[in-house]
């Protein structure tokens, strides 16, 4: 494999990465008043995450930061492109931050209950326009020969575009049911269980019509990619698991379903990162966008070095965080 | 139009997420310094200072965290051609931050935080160093990325005329990186130093609360090294300045012509880039010769010989910084230092043989001197970064060629409405929560502190 190719994958499968762990904080997210209820079962649900969702967040820096060192090109057309949807996403992110931090700092039903709105559209609308955004990279947006953007903020909007975003959310609400299933006890176990079965179904369907779409619309022709497949089969599965109670094994098929669907989208892109739909010769490719090599080498030899590290000591913080919470204990315990 | 929209959007939004950054990568160490007190000696008053300090860090940290987000983003969204033209190098150090010390620090902050119950003692004081040393390795990278703008190195020019890296090494060991880094990570000690010292000040003055002794002498302690070894390096950058943006330097004087013996001016009427003869107050003689070239009668070029000779290099062109920025900023820094390190002093000679400083008159300039680390750190950046124009990257890259062209004047006005309005609200947030637990009446030491005792974690 070449060196671009290779960063290619490495920045495919760090957003992969930030979609299996950030997308069961984002679900937590949305459905903590649901599966919550009252406020110690709120709490108990944020606390889930509460020591696990900064370090996830970073995934998404991550990957930024090395679409930028990598490739960029991507990166400068991308950003400056998608510049409005990015200030609404970067407005969801700093709410959706500020309310974990700050929800339990006083002691006020009015506080707490603004902070779980924030907390709760906050997760809900960066998974969405993440999602808008992956979906336009395949789909196309109108790019010149010079790989500016010409388009408006209208044009961001294209249909397979928000339907990768809705899917994305969807998969977001399974994935954080079954994570808090397998996280929680007594009735917040139930009720997310409960909810699990009741979104995965639907979710399922969603995917499959993402598997369809994203292979029509890549016009690949009819070379089956393994992926969308996988993708399709972990979420039926997770579907049928989340009937039969199984909360670890559902939790895998989800995290499955996760990594399959963002992996459905930068398989079918490869080896463009945008497609033009003004003309295909206007495509922005791993090729036209990329670093030097010398640059590619030295990040290489960064990555083999570090993210061994940070898988472990992730790895490890899971470990640490493994037992289940249940709103009992939050009905004594006094915030910081 | 749309050049200095971005620019003021940049300004603020940096400026913005420059008053919390220093706090983090300070009180993180202080805070960890007082854990390791408690570890050592087991006395639970050093524990419940820790949580204390530790609650401040965190509520910091939130805000920190998401304002550096929209500085991740902002490169792309702003500063396109910039980021196309220089990502190969300039992405590189941001990459390695976010891998190597953003997931250590935002892990290790979580363990930190609800780890207190699950982790032994040893391995809880770890994760305090842990975050402490992310905080301090973040700041590596980011200003490594900075210093290359100043003064690139370690590229070459390809045939299509972009700069790509060709020596990591020359990035890293940039000496206007060096000596940029360490003048940060010095004034962040001194920033959150003066955070500690006017929380404990406050809480001694005001409620009696004797524990904040402890926290009173160690923030002296750290403060009053930092500030003047802080000023050492600052005036050694001047020298750096001097040899790779002599702009800089000459811009900082309002200085037109050539000198040599250069003296500094320490107030002016007037001044400007339309105004070259303004009237200078106080000279003192030969000083600007020692800090832009480290001797007595060292030569400062003035800024209308840089300006022809930078127009027969790059062509025609204005290219001296905002003259009035630099003089002031400069100042507004050095005056500032001179206070603080009159106050440390000050409260040193209070602390002689072994007693806390009392004098009402002290604990109450300790706590008003919170406000001037912020501005030193604020005019210190007005002054590297406005420096620095018309270039966004020094010698190669022109600021108004740097900005994205796909983004509209609207665009631009819209994401500087919003984020206008969302940091307006957390910046109050903030204040009020921060000002809130500095005046908390501090909590008891959670469970008796014996060799093996847990302490509840703090939950959101
Ligand atoms: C508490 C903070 C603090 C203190 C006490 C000082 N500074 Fe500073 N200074 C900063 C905080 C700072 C900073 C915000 O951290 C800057 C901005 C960029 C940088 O590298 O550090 C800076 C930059 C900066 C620069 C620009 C470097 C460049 O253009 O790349 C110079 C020349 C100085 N400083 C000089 C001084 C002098 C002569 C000081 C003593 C009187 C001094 N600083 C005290
Ligand atoms: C956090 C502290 C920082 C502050 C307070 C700060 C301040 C500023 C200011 C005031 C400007 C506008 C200059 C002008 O008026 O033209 C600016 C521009 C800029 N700065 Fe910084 N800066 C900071 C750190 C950095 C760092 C660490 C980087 C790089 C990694 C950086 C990159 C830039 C860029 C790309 C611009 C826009 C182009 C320009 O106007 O030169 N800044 N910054
Ligand atoms: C303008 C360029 C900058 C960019 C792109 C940037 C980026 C970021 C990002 C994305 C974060 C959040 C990390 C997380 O989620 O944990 C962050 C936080 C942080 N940044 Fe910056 N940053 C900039 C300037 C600076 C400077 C100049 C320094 C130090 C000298 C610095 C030091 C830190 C530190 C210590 C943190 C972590 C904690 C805290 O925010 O309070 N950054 N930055």
């Amino acid at each position: 494999m070449t060196l671009v190719s290779f960063w290619f994958l490495l920045i495919a499968i760090v957003w992969t990465g930030f979609f299996i762990l950030e997308g069961f904080d984002f679900g937590v997210g949305m459905l903590h008043g649901v599966v919550g209820g009252d406020e110690a079962g709120r709490r108990a649900t944020i606390n889930t995450i509460g020591p696990l969702w900064d370090g996830n967040e970073v995934w998404l820096i991550v990957a930024g930061a090395a679409m930028f060192a990598a490739f960029p090109g991507w990166y400068a057309t991308m950003f400056s492109g998608f510049y409005l949807a990015l200030v609404v996403l970067l407005g969801a992110l700093i709410v959706r931050g500020i309310s974990f931090e700050y929800r339990g700092k006083h002691h006020d039903p009015r506080w707490r209950r603004t902070f779980d709105g924030l907390l709760t559209g906050g997760s809900l609308v960066a998974p969405l326009l993440i999602g808008v955004a992956l979906g336009d990279l395949l789909h196309g947006l109108p790019i010149d020969s010079r790989q500016e953007y010409t388009g408006s903020f209208w044009t961001l909007l294209q249909p397979y575009g928000l339907y990768t975003g809705v899917t994305l959310v969807a998969i977001c609400l399974t994935h954080g049911a079954t994570f808090l299933a397998l996280k929680t006890s007594g009735d917040l176990r139930s009720r997310a269980a409960g909810l699990a079965r009741m979104t995965a179904p639907v979710t399922a369907a969603l995917v499959l019509g993402f598997a369809l779409w994203t292979h029509a619309i890549a016009g690949k022709g009819l070379l089956i990619n393994p992926v969308e497949i996988i993708a399709v089969l972990a979420v039926i599965a997770a579907a049928w698991l989340a009937f039969e109670d199984l909360e670890g094994w559902a939790f895998a098929a989800t995290t499955i379903a996760m990594a399959a669907s963002v992996l459905a989208i930068f398989s079918e892109l490869y080896p463009r990162v945008m497609v033009s739909s003004t003309s295909p010769a206007f495509d922005l490719t791993i090729h036209n966008t990329a670093s030097g090599s010398y640059a590619l080498t030295v990040m290489t030899v960064v990555v083999a070095i570090f993210l061994p590290f940070v898988l472990a000591y992730t790895a490890w913080t899971y470990y640490v965080f493994r037992r289940r919470l249940s709103d009992q204990e939050f009905k004594t315990q006094p915030t910081a | 139009m749309s050049l200095d929209l971005a620019r003021w959007q940049f300004a603020l939004t940096s400026i913005n997420h420059f008053l919390f950054v220093p706090v983090t990568i300070g009180l993180a160490f202080l805070t960890a310094l007082l854990q390791t007190a408690w570890y050592r000696r087991g006395t639970p008053d050093y524990l419940r200072l820790t949580r204390f300090f530790g609650t401040l860090l965190v509520i910091n940290v939130a805000v920190g965290v998401v304002t550096g987000l929209v500085q991740e983003f902002e490169f792309g969204m702003n500063w396109s051609a910039y980021s196309r033209l220089v990502g190969d190098i300039f992405g590189a150090p941001l990459a390695m931050e976010g891998l190597i010390a953003f997931f250590l620090e935002s892990t290790f902050l979580g363990l930190w935080i609800f780890g207190w119950d699950r982790l032994s003692r040893r391995v809880h004081l770890l994760t305090i160093w842990a975050v402490a040393v992310g905080t301090v390795l973040s700041a590596a990278f980011i200003m490594a990325a900075n210093s290359w703008m100043q003064h690139p190195v370690g590229y070459a020019m390809n045939r299509a005329g972009r700069p790509q890296l060709n020596d990591i090494w020359a990035v890293l060991t940039n000496p206007v990186f060096l000596w940029g880094y360490l003048h940060v990570l010095l004034a962040s000690l001194v920033t959150a130093a003066g955070v500690m010292l006017a929380v404990s000040a406050w809480q001694l003055r005001r409620r009696g609360r004797e524990i904040f002794a402890f926290s009173l002498r160690l923030s002296l302690i750290v403060l009053v090294p930092a500030i003047i070894l802080a000023i050492f390096v600052g005036s050694e950058l001047g020298v750096i300045e001097a040899r790779y943006q002599p702009m800089k330097i000459a811009a900082a004087e309002a200085q037109w012509t050539t000198c040599q013996p250069c003296s500094f001016s320490l107030f002016q009427i007037g001044g400007g880039n339309n105004d070259h003869t303004p009237i200078q107050i106080i000279k003192i003689p030969h000083l600007l010769s020692l800090l832009a070239t480290n001797s007595w009668n060292g030569k400062v070029v003035g800024l209308n010989p840089l300006q022809a000779q930078y127009a027969a290099k790059y062509g025609p062109g204005y290219y001296v910084p905002n003259v009035f920025i630099q003089y002031w900023s400069m100042r507004v820094m050095a005056y500032a230092a001179g206070l603080i390190v009159l106050l440390g002093l000050w409260g040193l000679w209070l602390m002689r043989r072994k007693r806390t400083p009392r004098s009402r008159w002290f604990l109450f300039a300790a706590t008003w001197a919170v406000i001037l680390p912020f501005v030193m750190n604020t005019a210190g950046w007005l002054l590297t970064e406005s420096g620095r124009q018309p270039w966004i990257v020094q010698g190669i890259q022109l600021t108004r060629n740097g900005v994205s062209p796909s983004v509209s004047t609207t665009d631009l006005v819209i994401s500087m409405l919003a984020f206008g309005v969302i940091y307006t609200a957390i910046g109050i947030l903030d204040a009020a929560l921060m000002l809130r637990y500095s005046r908390r009446e501090i909590a008891e030491a959670p469970v008796p502190a014996g060799p093996d005792s847990r302490v509840p974690s703090m939950l959101y």
